[in-house]
Formats: structure tokens, sequence, C-alpha cells
């Protein structure tokens, strides 16, 4: 989460809303360790990354929602979910994502 | 609102231990606790006992450098699962003190630096040990061994490192007979097999231990065949992680032989 602070700092200067997803945990082979971060504002902008680009694109679609919804949330990806299919996580493993809006 | 993020961002931006505990699932989810390595306590999972045991484990988790999921049950009971914590640990970044204003410096201390290193340059010699020469640098000390190891010395744990490229008899008895007395987890001596040989009769007759002897990675780096200032860089630098993660590679001290010998690649 550190590389990610100073933009974080100027999102809420901005009064923007903010989506946090950060990995919690890893089985198998994955390409970030738990702690890895990213952020999503509320017109899409990103920073930081919780995967080797694998799944980056979905995490923004879910953080999104949670954006609209409020909702906070563990999301999974994995080599066993359908989901890996659709986003492709190539390394086989499966990683847990805790997203939440940035209100704390 | 952001009483938790503010306390967060303020302890990691001025580099001081921080842990992030979040109920991840069950009751309370997104619930918080900032946690300091003295048990100070900012927030609440909503129950005191749980509170009490999960800030406890954060301060256990931050002293060991950890960050994982946690299960706890609603009331903190060992054992159960009501509540799953996941705890991240914020830890400054790791230290790395170069000993030695020379050519390999500059690109040890960049490197260093993509590590995430917080990078001392030190050398007694005024004129080299400059910010011109290393603005790379997070500190450059025009300095001996000594007042390095005054300044830094208890702070160096097993993800810090001390390099010392001087291949100087003056700089580097006392730089090593320094470093051996810290816990720092990597210690790299350059200079070739010849000179480290000249060196450990020096450092066994300032009375340096042979246990103490057999920490020094030397001569320094891997045996990749790096030849520049930045491929001996990167060589270091791939040593120090894979002595702290214990994986094995090829050590140019486990190796016999010149260190610069011809390459597939002639």
């Amino acid at each position: 989460m550190k590389e990610i602070l100073a933009d974080l700092d100027a999102w809420r200067d901005e009064g923007r809303r903010v989506a946090l997803a950060r990995v919690v945990n890893v089985e198998g082979s994955g390409p970030r360790d738990p702690g890895a971060a990213m952020a999503v504002s509320d017109n899409g902008d990103v920073v930081g990354s919780v995967s080797g680009g694998c799944v980056e694109g979905a995490v923004v679609g879910e953080a999104l929602d949670i954006l609209q919804t409020g909702e906070r949330r563990m999301v999974s990806f994995g080599y066993s979910d359908d989901e890996a299919f659709a986003v492709g996580l190539t390394c086989g493993g499966t990683i847990h994502l805790f997203i939440e809006p940035l209100d704390w | 609102m952001s009483e938790l993020y503010d306390r967060l961002r303020d302890a990691i931006t001025d580099e001081r231990p921080v842990a992030l505990a979040t109920v991840i699932e069950g009751r309370n989810a997104g619930a918080k606790l900032v946690v300091e390595p003295d048990g100070d306590v900012l927030g609440t999972l909503g129950h005191l006992e749980l509170d009490r045991i999960v800030s406890r484990d954060a301060v256990g988790e931050l002293a060991a450098g950890r960050t994982g999921v946690r299960h706890y049950g609603a009331e903190g009971q060992a054992r159960e699962t009501d509540v799953s914590v996941f705890i991240e640990s914020f830890s400054p970044p790791p230290i790395m003190l170069v000993f030695g204003a020379v050519d390999f410096t500059a690109a040890l201390a960049r490197a260093g630096k993509l590590l995430g290193f917080n990078v001392v340059v030190a050398d007694a010699r005024s004129v080299f040990a400059t910010v011109k020469r290393f603005p790379m640098a997070d500190r450059v000390m025009a300095a001996w061994p000594d007042e390095v190891f005054d300044a830094y010395g208890y702070r160096l744990g097993p993800h810090d490192a001390v390099c010392i490229l001087t291949h100087d008899p003056k700089f580097d008895v006392p730089a090593v007979q320094r470093a051996v007395a810290t816990d720092v987890g990597y210690i790299g001596v350059m200079g070739s097999r010849r000179t480290h040989a000249t060196r450990l009769e020096r450092l066994r007759e300032v009375g340096v231990d042979e246990k103490s002897i057999d920490r020094l990675m030397a001569p320094i780096g891997l045996d990749i065949g790096s030849r520049t200032p930045e491929e001996t860089a990167v060589s270091v630098c791939a040593e120090i992680i894979a002595n702290r993660t214990g994986h094995s590679a090829p050590s140019l001290r486990d190796g016999e032989g010149p260190i610069h010998r011809p390459s597939a690649e002639g």
C-alpha cells in the first residue's frame, strides 16, 4: 500500500471516492504476496497492482461496483474458478482479495 | 472519518513500524485497528476482548514482519473461526550501508534503491563522500566505519545489508569488525580472492572469530560473470535476496578460481 499512498492522498484531497483492493491470501503460485494493493477512483483511475496484470481489469469492475453499493467483500480469482477462464490468472494459483471503500 | 487512514499513512510516511488489522470475514467486516509496536491502538473491531487479542497478535506479527490472515472466535477465542482478520505489517525500509565511495558504489546505491533499501553511502575521505557523487543515496556520510555503526548498528537486523567496497584494510577491517557485532543479515566484502585472504589474516589478528568470518560473503556477489559496476550491483543485490530467502544461487564465495574469467559470450 505504501507505493500508492501519495495517489490516495491526492484523490482524497480532490474529494474522489476510492475503493481499495488488497491481496489477503494466496494459494499455490501467485504473482504478488499478501499486502499487494491497488485502488480505483470513482472515475475509473487505477493505481497499484494485485497480480502480474492478470486480474486487474476484473478488479476494476468489482471495485466500481463496491463504490456504488458500499458493500465491502472478499473476491477470489483462481485456476479452479470459472472466473479464471474469464480473466486468466495464468500462474495457476488462487488469490483472495478484500475490496472496500476507503471510508476509514 | 479518516482518522485510521491518517494514523496509518503518517506512520508509514515517517518510516515508523505499524500494523493494520482488518476484519475481512464475519461480523463487522471492514472494522479496523491501527496498532503500533508499543501496543498503542486506534479503532475497534466491535468487541473489547477481540480488540485486545488481535492487538496483541498484531504487535507480534509486526515484530516478525509478517502479513497474513488469522482466525478468532467472536470474542477473540483461539481455535475458532467466526472472524477472519487480515493483519498487515508495515515495516520501515531495510537499510543498506555501503562503505567506500568507489566506482561500484553509485550503481550499487541505485540498485539498492530499486529494491527499496534506505541506502547510506560512507567513506572517510570527504572529497569522495559527497551528495553530488551519490545523489541517489538517502544519506552520504564522510565518516569512519565506527561513526556509521554508532549511528546505524543497533538498527540492523536480518533484512538489512552491509556492503564493504573499499578493499583497503584501513577501512575494511574496522567495518567488518563492527558489522559482525550486529545482527545484520548480509555482509558482503569486495576484493579478489587474494585480497580477501590477506584481509582474513588481518581480521584474525584483531580477534574476529571463525563464526563471524563465516558470515562474510567475500568475494562479494553471485558468480554470474558480471563486469561493469551495474552488472556487479545486480550480482550483489541478487546475492542479498538469495541470502535472505535461503534459496540456492552460486555465490562467488563458494567457488574457486578467478572472479573475472572468459565468458561464453566471448
